[in-house]
C-alpha cells in the first residue's frame, strides 16, 4: 500500500482539528479553574464557612471595580488614575534597573577585573531587602515618583545582575574557542557569543524581577503616595473598605499576569532558537 | 634540511600549572605536514590530542618548542588554519546559514558575498534546505556537517579536525568518513585529522602519527600507501591495523 497525497492531506486536516480541540479543551479547563476559585470564594463569604469578617464576595469586588472606574472614593482617584500612577512608578524603576543591571551583570561575568572591582560592593548591598531601603531613600531622594521608582529599581536590579552574570559565565568554552579560531577578539566574542548564550538566563532574571517589582509596589507606595494601587489598598484598609482592598489586589494580580504574558511573548521571539518545534 | 613551505612542528610541549602541581599533556612532539596531505593523528582517549591541536591552531599557549609555518614562527591565530571541533561547537542561537557564514562575518566580508560562499559549502556537505534550521533541530551527523562547512567557509589552507565523528553512531560515522574524503578530494586542502579510532585512521590517512598515552609523545609514524577507496576488510588493511593496534597504549 502506498501513500497518496489525498490521504495525507486528510490526515493533516484531522491532525489540525485534533490539535484545535485539545487547545480548546485546555482553555476550557483554565476557565473552569478560575470559575471554581470564584465559586468557592463566593460560598465562603455567603455561608460564612471560614471565620473571616468583612471578606467581600467576588461579585461585590467586581461591582466596586466597576464603580471605581469613574468614582474617586475613597482614595481620591479613579481606578484608571491609580493604575497609571502605579505603572509609571513600577515601569520607570523596572526599565531603568533592566537597562543598567543586565549590562552590568554581563560585563562582570565576562571581564574579571570589572567583576573583582564591583562584586564586593554588590555582595554587600545584595542581601538588603528592597523595603529596608525605604528610610534611606526618603532621606536622600524624598517621597516623590523618583523615590518610589528607586525602591522598585533596587528590587529589580539585583536579580537582573545576578542572572546575567550567571548566564554569561555559562558560555561554552568550545563556542569561545570557535570564535577565537576564526579571528574574533575578546570583545567581539563577548558580543557575538557571550551575550546570546546568556539570554535564556537573562530572561529568567527579568521574569523574576518583574514579579519582584510588582510585589514591592505596595511597599513603595506607602511612601506618602497620593495615587497608585498600593495607595488605594492603604486607604481602603484605613477606612475599613475591604472591597476596595480586594479590588486593588485583583487589579495588581491581573496586571502582573498580563505583563508576564507580554514578557513571555517577547521571550518566545528572541529565544526562538531554544524552543522545540 | 630546512623546509620552507608548509607546517613544521618542532619539540612542541605543553605543561599545565595549577596550585596543586603541574601536569604535562604534550611532550616533545615533532612532525612535518606535507602540502595536500591527509595526516591522521591517532592517540588513545584523553591523551592530550586536543591540547596539541589547540596549540597548532593557536588558541592554547605552548610551553615548549616551536611551530613554523612557511618558514616563519607561528604564534596565535592564523587565517590559513581552520578547525572542526569535537562536538557541540555550533552556535545554538544561530541558524545553519548564520553558523556557516560566521567566519566570513567575523572577517567583515559583505553579506552578499559571504552568503554565496556559505551556500556553496552548505551544498557541498549536503545540507541544502536546512539553511534556516537551528542546531537543535538537526541530527548529530547533520550538526557535524555544519561544523565542516563552517570550517571550509573560512577558506583555510590547513584544516584541522578534532575527533569530528566521535559522537556519531557507527553507521553515520562510516558515511561521514566517505563524505570527508569526497570533500577533501573535491577541495584538496591539507588536513590534520585527529581520532582515537584505529580503523578510522587507517581508512582516511595518507600517514598516521601514533601518539602515546598522556603525556602525548610521538610513538610511531605509519605511511599508508593503500589506494582509495580502501577496503576495511582487505588483508593489507587488516595487517596495518593490527600492527598499529599492537603498538597502541590502552586508555582506561
Amino acid at each position: 500500500m502506498s501513500l497518496n497525497e489525498k490521504d495525507l492531506k486528510k490526515g493533516l486536516a484531522e491532525f489540525k482539528e485534533n490539535k484545535r480541540k485539545e487547545t480548546l479543551k485546555y482553555v476550557f479547563l483554565s476557565f473552569i479553574g478560575i470559575a471554581i476559585f470564584l465559586i468557592v470564594w463566593k460560598l465562603i463569604v455567603d455561608f460564612k464557612l471560614l471565620n473571616v469578617r468583612n471578606l467581600p464576595a467576588p461579585d461585590s469586588v467586581l461591582s466596586t471595580l466597576i464603580t471605581k472606574v469613574s468614582s474617586k472614593n475613597p482614595d481620591g482617584n479613579t481606578l484608571g488614575a491609580n493604575i497609571l500612577a502605579s505603572l509609571q512608578v513600577s515601569m520607570s524603576g523596572f526599565l531603568l534597573a533592566v537597562v543598567i543591571g543586565i549590562p552590568l551583570g554581563l560585563f562582570m561575568g565576562w571581564f574579571t577585573p570589572i567583576d573583582k572591582f564591583v562584586s564586593p560592593v554588590f555582595e554587600l548591598l545584595r542581601p538588603v531587602p528592597p523595603i529596608a531601603w525605604i528610610p534611606v531613600v526618603v532621606v536622600f531622594v524624598g517621597i516623590d515618583l523618583k523615590a518610589k521608582a528607586t525602591i522598585i529599581f533596587l528590587s529589580v536590579f539585583v536579580p537582573c545582575v545576578i542572572n546575567s552574570y550567571a548566564g554569561i559565565k555559562l558560555t561554552k568554552r568550545t563556542l569561545i574557542n570557535v570564535a577565537k579560531t576564526f579571528g574574533a577578539g575578546n570583545f567581539e566574542t563577548f558580543i557575538k557569543v557571550g551575550i546570546p548564550s546568556a539570554m535564556p538566563m537573562v530572561f529568567t532574571g527579568v521574569r523574576n524581577a518583574l514579579g519582584g517589582a510588582w510585589s514591592t509596589l505596595v511597599a513603595a507606595e506607602m511612601l506618602a503616595a497620593k495615587a497608585g494601587l498600593g495607595y488605594m489598598l492603604q486607604v481602603g484598609r484605613n477606612v475599613g473598605r475591604a472591597d476596595v482592598v480586594v479590588a486593588g489586589m485583583a487589579t495588581i494580580g491581573v496586571l502582573g499576569a498580563l505583563m508576564a504574558l507580554i514578557l513571555n511573548l517577547i521571550e518566545k521571539r528572541i529565544l526562538k532558537w531554544k524552543l522545540d518545534s | 634540511m630546512e623546509q620552507l613551505n608548509g607546517l613544521v612542528v618542532e619539540n612542541l610541549s605543553k605543561t599545565f600549572y595549577s596550585s596543586e602541581g603541574y601536569f604535562t599533556a604534550v611532550e616533545d612532539v615533532s612532525f612535518t605536514l606535507n602540502d595536500g596531505e591527509f595526516l591522521v593523528i591517532l592517540g588513545p582517549g584523553r591523551s592530550g590530542k586536543t591540547v596539541l591541536l589547540n596549540m597548532i591552531v593557536g588558541i592554547e599557549e605552548k610551553t615548549g618548542g616551536r611551530i613554523l609555518y612557511n618558514g616563519k614562527e607561528k604564534t596565535g591565530i592564523h587565517p590559513d588554519f581552520g578547525m572542526v571541533f569535537q562536538s557541540l561547537s555550533l552556535m545554538p542561537f544561530k541558524t545553519v546559514m548564520e553558523n556557516v557564514e560566521l567566519p566570513l562575518k567575523l572577517r567583515g566580508v559583505s553579506k552578499k558575498e559571504r552568503r554565496k560562499t556559505a551556500q556553496h559549502y552548505i551544498e557541498l556537505v549536503g545540507l541544502n534546505g536546512f539553511e534556516k534550521s537551528y542546531p537543535h533541530e538537526l541530527s548529530g551527523g547533520m550538526k557535524q556537517r555544519v561544523g565542516i562547512a563552517r570550517a571550509y567557509t573560512a577558506n583555510p589552507k590547513v584544516l584541522i579536525m578534532d575527533e569530528p565523528f566521535g559522537q556519531l553512531d557507527a553507521q553515520t560515522r562510516y558515511a561521514m568518513q566517505n563524505e570527508i574524503l569526497r570533500i577533501w578530494e573535491a577541495e584538496r586542502r591539507t588536513v590534520i585529522f585527529v581520532t582515537n579510532n584505529i580503523e578510522e585512521a587507517c581508512y582516511l590517512g595518507d600517514r598516521i602519527i601514533l601518539l602515546s598515552d598522556c603525556p602525548a609523545k610521538v610513538k610511531a609514524v605509519y605511511p599508508i600507501d593503500l589506494p582509495r577507496p580502501r577496503n576495511m576488510v582487505a588483508q593489507e588493511f587488516l595487517r596495518i591495523r593490527t600492527t598499529i593496534s599492537d603498538n597502541t597504549d590502552l586508555a582506561i
